[in-house]
């Protein structure tokens, strides 16, 4: 009998050598079968190797290249002992104790193989929104609870239903996979992982809203996220699902990738939009909104990758399945991110309601570095610096924003105690300089400002003065910027200078508050 | 309405006004193909010049007029786009292209450290292309790696963990 051997094709795996595994395990064991696999978010483990046994998939890892021959010789296509066997993949703790909906299927199955998509619940969702009218459809996803993923979480359902209730010759569904935030990576592992997933969502939400093309805005960054996606939507036309006339229904919908070109900006839907256009990505004014007048003044659908994702099994299991995961406003679950200093680096889907101590220590082990994680930021170069004595603050959207701080996209860089924390707040505005559309001056000038002023706070030049003004500064960033990019950069700064005041220079003191950051 | 502003890219390729182009006839001929592959898709200005720079580099700025009459745009709307975005470059890059991450997750394990050392291997500035044409190095904010950082691509490979010892075998190619 044919052994089956799983070796990751996901960007994170192969950025360890895993195509050097799969190549050194095909020499080593040419009567087994190699699939291609998404990774299972256990990326300190990369390259992850499973084998399929009578007891379940067996992981070994992280494996290298040259250790591939010994691991065969040792019996490793039986399952056999050996220093990284890890057992069976599904008990790894780590694994076991996630609430996996969104990214049931990454890992698991050949991302690239319809059969294989849809043994494994694939086009579920989709064959029960083709027997649903539009407003049937709109208020299933309402009924979920869904927010979008990609960081704003307002209510998917709302968004559809006006794209859905406004008249126009022509709609689009827009897909933004335009992931720039440092620390996340699950749109990334989703698209390479299970591609059919986000596919089936677009064109359900093409059903919903009435729309019959549907762009992805992908980031250039993700070259294999691309690869997956081309060779996806090849397999989706061929296989009926897209086109003319979906599965049969009559009803059309087709679909097509663009690149973006290294904009963090662009994520922002109505710069995406300018972009999608082929202009500078310069944020535009709203309202309109998209779901308005979106790409070339018509309505839009524009949701993340994530977002997109979840809408399946929504549709296939019912908005209240989903619903019952979560707390308060936060319902279902979120794709949490782990990156930075951390010992066990990947990604942990679970309901809302998490705590950060929960992830960064039961599920990571604490730092890489084994000293105190002194620091993370949650969600992406926007977010705020959250010191270690609020690592027990639930994950969860309303209790963040009481914060002053936000979840996001879910992603979580941890920073150990040797982080200076006056740096990275510098860096904010830098980042902020450099990416900022230039559309609008607080944003535009507010950043490079705010770099001087932090340059000559922390070089001691009348600490005071300074202070005063970057509370003024951040003030005039927060209420007078147009996108989140200007609005938010002062969250890390304020959030940097409250709880580290000492990195700044300055001493602990109620005074040392850069504004009146809410914590 | 922004819309409105979305124009028709001119029906005939070889419009009797169609600017000439002072570049080497195998480049003219890139570009043109670029040109044609995608100039009837909508929003077709970012796919020409992710086309023209896979396909020679870089958007040599002779080719802006082109470009600007194909799709019926302005030069200056064209060059506009061709600066707003850091994929698109307007000279030649060198023959080996690094890139080091310097985002906040590689920050936190040392991207700092390993952009000095980038810098110091291989005797070239960041966001400069060497003297001899050898590197070009350039910083890119988030490849999607974080959890197994500092992260860098050499030629448009991913690489994670990057130590400097990893980093000097990844980049053997250049002469120091």
């Amino acid at each position: 009998m044919t052994t089956t051997v799983y070796v990751p094709r996901d960007a994170a795996a192969r950025s360890m050598g895993a195509d050097q595994v799969a190549a050194a395990m095909a020499a080593a064991a040419p009567e087994a079968r190699i699939v291609r696999n998404g990774s299972r978010g256990m990326l300190w483990l990369e390259p992850l190797v499973e084998v399929v046994t009578g007891s379940g998939r067996i992981a070994y890892g992280p494996v290298t290249p040259e250790q591939v021959p010994g691991l065969v010789a040792a019996g490793m296509l039986h399952g056999a002992d050996h220093p990284l066997r890890h057992g069976p993949v599904d008990s790894i703790p780590y694994f076991a104790k996630q609430e996996r909906l969104t990214f049931g299927r990454v890992g698991l199955i050949d991302p690239l193989n319809t059969d294989d998509y849809a043994a494994h619940g694939g086009w579920a969702g989709l064959r029960a929104a083709l027997e649903l009218a539009p407003e049937q459809i709109v208020a299933t996803v309402l009924d979920s609870g869904l927010r979008g993923r990609g960081g704003a979480a307002f209510p998917t359902g709302i968004k559809w239903k006006t794209v859905l209730e406004t008249e126009a010759s022509q709609k689009y569904v827009v897909c933004n996979a335009d992931e720039g935030d440092s620390g996340t990576f699950s749109d990334r592992m989703l698209l390479e992982g299970d591609p059919f997933a986000v596919i089936e969502g677009m064109i359900i939400a093409g059903l919903a809203t009435g729309a019959t093309a549907g762009f992805i805005y992908l980031r250039s960054e993700y070259p294999d996220a691309a690869d997956a996606l081309h060779t996806a939507l090849a397999s989706a036309r061929a296989g009926g699902y897209l086109g003319p006339s979906i599965l049969g229904s009559g009803k059309a919908f087709e679909l097509e990738v663009r690149m973006g070109a290294g904009s963090y900006v662009c994520g922002e839907e109505t710069a995406l939009l300018e972009s999608l256009e082929g202009k500078r990505g310069i944020v535009r004014y709203r309202p309109p909104m998209p779901a308005v007048q979106g790409l070339w003044g018509k309505p839009t659908a524009l949701n993340n990758v994530v977002t997109l994702a979840s809408v399946p099994i929504i549709l296939a299991r019912g908005g209240a399945y989903y619903r019952e995961f979560g707390l308060g406003r936060s319902r279902g679950t979120l794709a949490f991110q782990l990156a930075g200093n951390i010992a066990r680096g990947g990604l942990v889907e679970r309901a809302f309601g998490v705590t950060l101590r929960e992830l960064l220590y039961d599920y990571c082990g604490g730092s890489a570095s084994g000293r105190p994680i002194r620091a993370v930021q949650v969600g992406g170069p926007l977010g705020a610096y959250i010191p270690a004595a609020d690592f027990d603050l639930p994950l969860d959207y309303e209790a963040f924003a009481a914060k002053g701080a936000i979840v996001g996209h879910g992603g979580i860089v941890a920073f150990d105690d040797t982080a200076d924390m006056a740096k990275l707040a510098r860096y904010a505005f830098e980042f902020c300089a450099i990416e900022s559309c230039g559309k609008c001056t607080p944003c535009r000038i507010g950043a490079v400002r705010g770099k001087e002023t932090l340059d000559r706070l922390r070089a001691g030049d009348r600490p005071r003065h300074q202070l005063a003004l970057l509370r003024d500064l951040c003030d005039t960033m927060e209420k007078g910027s147009l996108c989140a990019m200007g609005g938010m950069t002062p969250y890390p700064v304020k959030s940097a200078l409250e709880h580290f005041p000492e990195d700044f220079g300055i001493e602990r003191t109620p005074a040392a508050n850069a504004s009146g950051t809410r914590a | 309405m922004a819309s409105m502003r979305e124009r028709a890219p001119r029906a005939d390729a070889a419009d009797a006004a169609a600017p000439a182009l002072d570049l080497p006839p195998e480049i003219v001929a890139a570009i043109d193909a670029a040109i044609s592959a995608h100039r009837t898709r909508p929003g077709a200005l970012l796919p020409i010049l992710h086309d023209v720079t896979a396909r020679i580099g870089y958007v040599p700025p002779a080719a802006i007029a082109s470009i600007a009459h194909a799709l019926n745009l302005s030069r200056a709307e064209v060059a506009g786009v061709v600066s707003y975005y850091h994929d698109f470059r307007d000279a030649p890059p060198g023959r080996c292209i690094v890139k080091v991450c310097r985002a906040e997750a590689c920050q936190a394990v040392g991207a700092d450290a390993l952009v000095e050392h980038a810098c110091t291997r291989l005797r070239v500035a960041m966001h400069a292309t060497r003297d001899d044409g050898a590197v070009s190095l350039e910083p890119v904010y988030c490849l999607g790696n974080c959890a197994l950082g500092p992260s860098i691509t050499v030629d448009g490979k991913l690489y994670g963990r990057v130590t400097p010892e990893r980093f000097d075998r990844l980049v053997a190619q250049v002469k120091p």
